[in-house]
């Protein structure tokens, strides 16, 4: 048993914080840091330098411009993001989307949208939520209907985050409502934003920002050659990105790096036993977490085999953890300060509460362990 | 990075876990307690496995182990809730390995690795609740503001039993002739360190068999024509505990590893207790809730998962509970 990374990870460990100490613009780190508001240029910014430097996508296949790295590499790669206070790499083109395409897409559709997401052209945006189905995403109702060599969309998605930066959006849609079993009327359908019949509405949350929408779709033409796998088999698509690779939701880089500034701003806290002892116990639950997660990784080294359900638990405990770190940023701050910091700990604390709910809300996670680990 | 244990390691674990599934069952175990306490041949078989000798130099008829050598064992027998006086054995002889003399090393590891020898261990020098003194041999004792080692034979005891029933005693020593033993403070602490990871990686075996049983029940205990585990606030309840255990068991590893592998006592002392406290919060969650998801039976002293509530219970405690820990974690 050894729990260290061996000489060469650590070297790779250490060539990537370097490298991310010379590059990550100190405007973008500062406002990470400070928790500010990210523009759509900032996001974009991040994006093109690391695509620039060929690291904005290690996991796909080399040939689409994947770097090769094995899955403790692609783990510290984004750890060390996450530590270093790197700007988010939004997930939906380049962590769903594209592995959608390369494992579902036709040669076609793997030309014309995979270089365009690893360059950052096209902003995508997912749209699986609908007003009436959140958890249960089956019951899914926006339709599609095949006309010629189209369809036709009508319907709605909620809690579409950035759709508003959008230029494409991947969407489930009912394309038969007759089918028995309802998961075989889904597909997957690739839409442009700019199709006449979308529209965009936002939802405000109660930290006052603007990440989600509504998304209304009024007879949207969409291409035939837009659908991505069979007609009907959308929910195999949606069930493979689910199992896909997950190994990172923890978010241990972040919450590293969250803790150890938690640690100086509260400093006059600590003395005070009582918040010395909560910080001391969210501290020992996320060293706990990131050997979890490290378990996992060699299981996936060695066997060869992605993770299995169980891996969910590292999305309940590092969402927990994150929501923790902000409880006990709010405690620490004055609450009669109104400066900029204090301002931006109380909105992080209110946005820190959509993490348990947001991509499978921990109740579904533990549906899913309970089932599909535990035999439940 | 390898989370494996090696394959000596694996071996030695499935043959204790083996023997321990064929012999030590809860029938075999509530006879030990019934009786002395301990079982002799039992021991026997513990010996003849290398288990006593195995954390000892192998100058002096050991196998030179480690903490993490004895994981898998101490797993096992959390599992098996085993009540033998092998862990103050164990860190008795690592004291006298750490400061004894010559003549002293000679006179007991060797004796102990062959399973002639039985010892314990007071920290303090309140000298109560001395675990495994009963049926030791010899006694390592604090005393005088060191260690020494005394006769078993020639101190006055009161023993019993802890509320985990295992074997302790309240010793006086009563002018018994007193051998000062070499180390000192840090020895000491070196050596609960030792024992305090030997523990996480015992209290994990116990949740895995309190998670084990319980999800078990969940599956066969049928209420209102169903089994109770379809149940989703049972389900969800029965997840937490298996996060639990697979944290508390990362945080074993941690403190095992780091008890073999520290050279700064501060970085071994400040893992070692990060592990106690996640060791001793999931002791409690998992033990509590493998009762009451139970019901009744839980409660009963007919099954063997309100042994195994008792145990976690202590072992949350030994060595110091959460509190304890969590003073000495931000103190580091």
């Amino acid at each position: 048993m050894d729990l260290n990374y061996s000489q060469e990870e650590l070297a790779f460990r250490d060539a990537v914080r370097s490298w991310l100490e010379k590059n990550l613009p100190e405007d973008l780190r500062r406002k990470v840091a400070n928790y500010e508001h990210l523009s759509k240029e900032d996001l974009l910014r991040w994006h093109k330098i690391l695509a620039k430097k060929g690291w904005v996508a290690p996991a796909w296949p080399k040939e689409w411009g994947g770097t090769g790295w094995n899955v403790v590499q692609r783990y510290v790669f984004e750890e060390e993001l996450g530590y270093a206070g790197s700007p988010p790499l939004i997930p939906f083109g380049l962590a769903m989307c594209a592995p959608v395409l390369l494992r579902f897409g036709s040669e076609a559709q793997k030309k014309r949208f995979l270089p365009r997401i690893y360059q950052g052209e096209d902003f995508w945006c997912q749209g699986y939520s609908e007003p009436g189905s959140g958890s249960d995403l089956a019951s899914l109702k926006t339709k599609a209907v095949r006309e010629k060599n189209f369809y036709v969309v009508n319907g709605q998605k909620t809690w579409t985050t950035l759709a508003h930066y959008a230029d494409w959006i991947f969407c489930l849609v009912r394309t038969d409502p007759t089918s028995e079993k309802r998961q075989e009327g889904i597909s997957f359908l690739l839409m442009d934003m700019k199709s006449p019949g979308i529209s965009v509405r936002p939802l405000i949350l109660m930290d006052g920002a603007h990440e989600v929408n509504e998304v209304f779709f009024d007879d949207v033409k969409v291409p035939a050659e837009n659908l991505v796998h069979e007609e009907g088999k959308g929910w195999t698509v949606a069930k493979y990105l689910l199992g896909y690779e997950r190994m990172n939701t923890g978010r241990i880089g972040e919450s590293k790096r969250q803790l150890a500034q938690l640690k100086e701003f509260a400093a006059s806290r600590i003395a005070d036993f009582r918040f010395r002892d909560r910080l001391s116990r969210l501290e020992v639950e996320l060293m706990a977490l990131e050997i979890t997660n490290l378990r996992f990784l060699d299981r996936m080294r060695r066997t060869g085999q992605p993770p299995g359900a169980d891996v969910s638990m590292l999305k309940i405990r590092g969402t927990e953890i994150q929501q923790g770190l902000s409880e006990l940023m709010l405690q620490a701050v004055d609450p009669a300060a109104h400066d900029d910091f204090s301002s931006s700990i109380g909105k992080k604390y209110l946005s820190t509460r959509k993490t348990t709910i947001y991509a499978g809300s921990n109740e579904i996670q533990r549906n899913i362990i309970a089932k599909m680990t535990l035999g439940l | 990075m390898n989370f494996d244990y090696n394959e000596e390691q694996q071996l030695l674990a499935d043959s204790v876990r083996r023997f321990l599934q064929g012999k030590y069952r809860f029938e075999d175990r509530r006879k030990i307690i019934a009786g002395e306490g301990w079982s002799p041949q039992v021991w026997a078989t513990f010996v003849d496995m290398g288990l006593t000798g195995l954390p000892l130099p192998a100058d002096y008829g050991g196998f030179g182990g480690g903490a993490v050598d004895l994981m898998g064992v101490m797993e096992a027998f959390g599992e098996a809730l085993v009540v033998e006086p092998y862990l103050p054995t164990v860190m008795a002889a690592r004291l006298v390995a750490r400061g004894g003399s010559e003549a002293q090393k000679s006179a007991i590891l060797p004796a102990v690795a062959e399973g002639r020898m039985k010892l314990a261990v007071g920290y303090d020098e309140k000298h109560r609740a001395v675990l495994g003194a009963p049926a030791a041999d010899k006694l390592v004792m604090a005393a005088n503001g060191g260690l020494a080692l005394v006769d078993a034979g020639k101190v006055k005891m009161k023993p019993y039993r802890t509320l985990d029933d295992m074997l302790a005693a309240d010793v006086a020593l009563d002018g018994a002739p007193l051998e000062p033993l070499g180390g000192g403070a840090a020895a000491l602490e070196e050596v609960i360190d030792f024992g305090t990871a030997l523990i996480c990686a015992e209290a994990v075996g116990a949740m895995k068999f309190a998670c084990d049983t319980t999800l078990e029940y969940l599956k066969t205990r049928k209420q209102f024509g169903v089994p109770i585990g379809t149940f989703q606030a049972l389900q969800h309840r029965m997840v937490e505990m298996f996060i639990s255990h697979e944290q508390a068991k990362s945080m074993a590893c941690l403190a095992c590893s780091k008890a073999d592998s520290s050279e700064n006592p501060a970085d071994r002392a400040r893992a070692v207790s990060a592990a106690k406290i996640k060791i001793a919060d999931s002791a409690r969650h998992i033990s509590q809730e493998a009762v009451q998801l139970h019901g009744g039976m839980g409660m009963s002293e007919e099954l063997k998962v309100s042994h195994a509530f008792r145990r976690l219970t202590v072992l949350a405690r030994q060595f110091g509970d959460a509190d304890h820990h969590l003073a000495r974690f931000a103190s580091l």
